[in-house]
């Protein structure tokens, strides 16, 4: 698996495919890139659930907030790691722990040892990118902020 | 699991008909509607606080983005193969939001002195009201760009093929020069087009265009872009705070820690555009995105037409000189090989032996070709810039950019190649009497 570049078939399956995230990292302070993230996929459908030890309050955007990946009840289909990269492999095992599906790591976020290891689980790793970027960059809406998506279709445009 | 190769990316020609330009999401129309509205309508309170806290994407209002101008902005930003791109009122506008960005009043930056004489213009007069300093250099000894640097300087700006002259600039020494002092490199672009040439392969930083010129093609809307490559951390250089630092009017929110790569082109819509208001108009993005899809014929046929008129007149007799640089004469010819390898502009000057009342003969005489000051046309356009778009520099200033009394300025266009040298013919035997 080449994680220096994604296709779109690769990236558009997997936006497609889960429904529940978790974004471990997620701030209660609105004008945070990850309290965007998780505002923007839930305007997609996506449940979102916030993880964050040091939380302040017990909601983020109507969501319960949880103190770890394990004490979340209900099942997780992607784990969005808003964490600095050094602390990607505690979260990765604790992704496979739980049975998610997919580990999608940020912008800047990236740790080759922890992607094999999940993809040895099964788990479909992407690394260095955003959720809510490159969901928009597939359905179109980032060329609407005039940014090149690189989307070359006669179709009308969907994820 | 999908195959995660990326596949090959698409050809020139194929981004000029198809980037930014997916059939309309909400009617299926094909060709690119023109959204004739100042305002769109939120779906609730929340929608609305989440576009005025740029947390999710749309359109709010036509000063800042619009439906039309976001697909020239996508085409555009792919066709020079940048990250994002914001489309503006003019090639000046884009100037001057280009460098809004970045400067602050007592900056500085280094441009080269052989520009469209607007430019320098902008760049020496109104600038100035801002507190932006430029100095301008012979872009011919690249190290001069070096040694006009101060520690207030910023940028160092260039035209890649540089209007009227002809000059080809050494993008990648100048660009290396650029980056060991922490400047971004700016390249305008608009008199290759990115069809002729590709700065951001050789090192640059930005690009800024007239779209007004080749890109639209037509002669018939106004326009200008400014395109980013991507590929500046801003973060790196406490020179460039307005990207990183909290920006007051969105509640302490840092670009490009929120944006990343995208943080340029966001800023530049949502800050730019917002207090600058140098709106590109929907029906001139419009006729731009219908001209840009012929760009690459347009352009073979200009280059083809331009060189054959440009061998022509080095052969005349009231000629004195051509600054053409695909003639083997050229001091640019091995520049232009290298930055250049479809063909040189078809904005050219040359000198006449009778000097400036020869030049007002010849731009009077001519039937066929279009005294105006503009270039990038499909119709052939003639200009006396001495007497016309260089008329406000001195002496001194019309000679180092290049516009000296005797000098005429060609735009050729794409008509029949013998119907504009024998109109040349016959207005260069009156201009000699």
């Amino acid at each position: 698996m080449n994680h220096d570049a994604y296709s779109d078939d690769y990236l558009r399956g997997i936006l497609r495919r889960v429904r529940t995230i978790a974004i471990v990292g997620a701030s209660e302070n609105w004008n945070r890139p990850s309290y965007f993230a998780m505002k923007y996929l839930q305007t997609k459908g996506y449940r979102v659930i916030p993880v964050n030890p040091g939380a302040s309050v017990p909601e983020i955007l109507r969501e319960k907030v949880y103190k770890s990946l394990a004490e979340i009840p209900d099942a997780i289909d992607m784990v969005d790691i808003f964490r600095r990269s050094e602390e990607a492999a505690a979260i990765v095992d604790a992704a496979i722990a739980k049975g998610a599906k997919v580990v999608w790591m940020q912008i800047g976020v990236r740790d080759d040892a922890a992607a094999r290891k999940a993809e040895a689980a099964g788990l479909e790793v992407v690394m260095n990118r955003c959720p809510k970027i490159e969901y928009s960059r597939l359905c179109g809406e980032l060329g609407w902020s005039g940014v090149n998506t690189g989307i070359i279709s006669a179709k009308r445009r969907r994820l | 699991m999908a195959d995660a190769r990326k596949p090959a990316a698409p050809g020139f020609e194929t981004l000029a008909v198809h980037a930014g330009a997916s059939p309309d999401p909400a009617t299926g129309a094909r060709s690119t509607p023109i959204y004739q509205t100042t305002a769109y309508v939120f779906d609730d309170v929340d929608h609305a606080a989440s576009l005025f806290n740029l947390q999710t994407y749309g359109y709010l209002y036509s000063r800042l983005t619009n439906p039309t101008v976001s697909v020239l902005e996508e085409r555009v930003a792919a066709l020079e193969g940048g990250r994002g791109a914001i489309c503006v009122a003019s090639g000046h506008a884009a100037q001057v939001l280009a460098f809004f960005t970045f400067m602050e009043p007592g900056d500085h930056f280094v441009a080269a002195n052989k520009l469209y004489g607007g430019s320098i213009t902008q760049f020496g007069r109104s600038f100035k009201k801002f507190g932006w300093e430029a100095t301008l250099v012979d872009p011919d000894e690249p190290e001069n760009f070096r040694r006009a640097i101060t520690p207030r300087t910023k940028a160092i700006f260039v035209e890649s093929l540089a209007n009227p002259s002809g000059v080809v600039v050494d993008l990648e020494r100048v660009a290396r020069i650029a980056h060991d002092a922490g400047l971004l490199f700016i390249v305008d672009n608009t008199m290759a087009s990115p069809y002729l040439c590709r700065p951001f392969e050789w090192g640059a930083d930005l690009i800024v265009h007239s779209t007004t010129k080749f890109l639209s093609g037509h002669g018939n809307a106004m326009g200008g872009a400014v395109i980013d490559s991507g590929k500046v951390d801003w973060a790196k250089n406490p020179k460039f705070k307005s990207l990183t630092e909290p920006e007051p009017a969105y509640h302490g929110l840092r670009f490009y820690e929120t944006f990343g790569d995208l943080a340029f082109t966001v800023h530049g819509h949502a800050v730019g555009l917002r207090d600058l208001g140098a709106t590109m108009a929907p029906v001139n993005a419009f006729l731009t995105i219908t001209g840009i899809e012929t760009l690459a014929l347009r352009m073979e046929r200009h280059v083809a037409n331009a060189l054959a008129v440009a061998r022509y007149l080095e052969r005349h007799p009231a000629v004195a000189w051509v600054s053409h640089a695909g003639l083997a004469s050229s001091p640019y010819h091995g520049l232009a090989k290298k930055y250049l390898p479809k063909g040189t502009g078809p904005v050219f000057t040359f000198g006449l032996k009778d000097g400036y009342d020869a030049g007002v003969k010849l731009v009077e005489g001519v039937n066929l070709f279009s005294h105006l000051a503009n270039v990038g046309d499909t119709r052939s356009l003639i200009l006396h810039p001495a007497s016309t778009t260089h008329r406000q520099l001195t002496a001194e200033q019309q000679a180092a950019a290049g516009a000296g009394p005797e000098v005429v300025r060609l735009s050729i266009g794409i008509e029949s190649v013998a119907d504009l040298i024998a109109d040349l013919d016959q207005a260069l035997a009156s201009a000699g009497h």
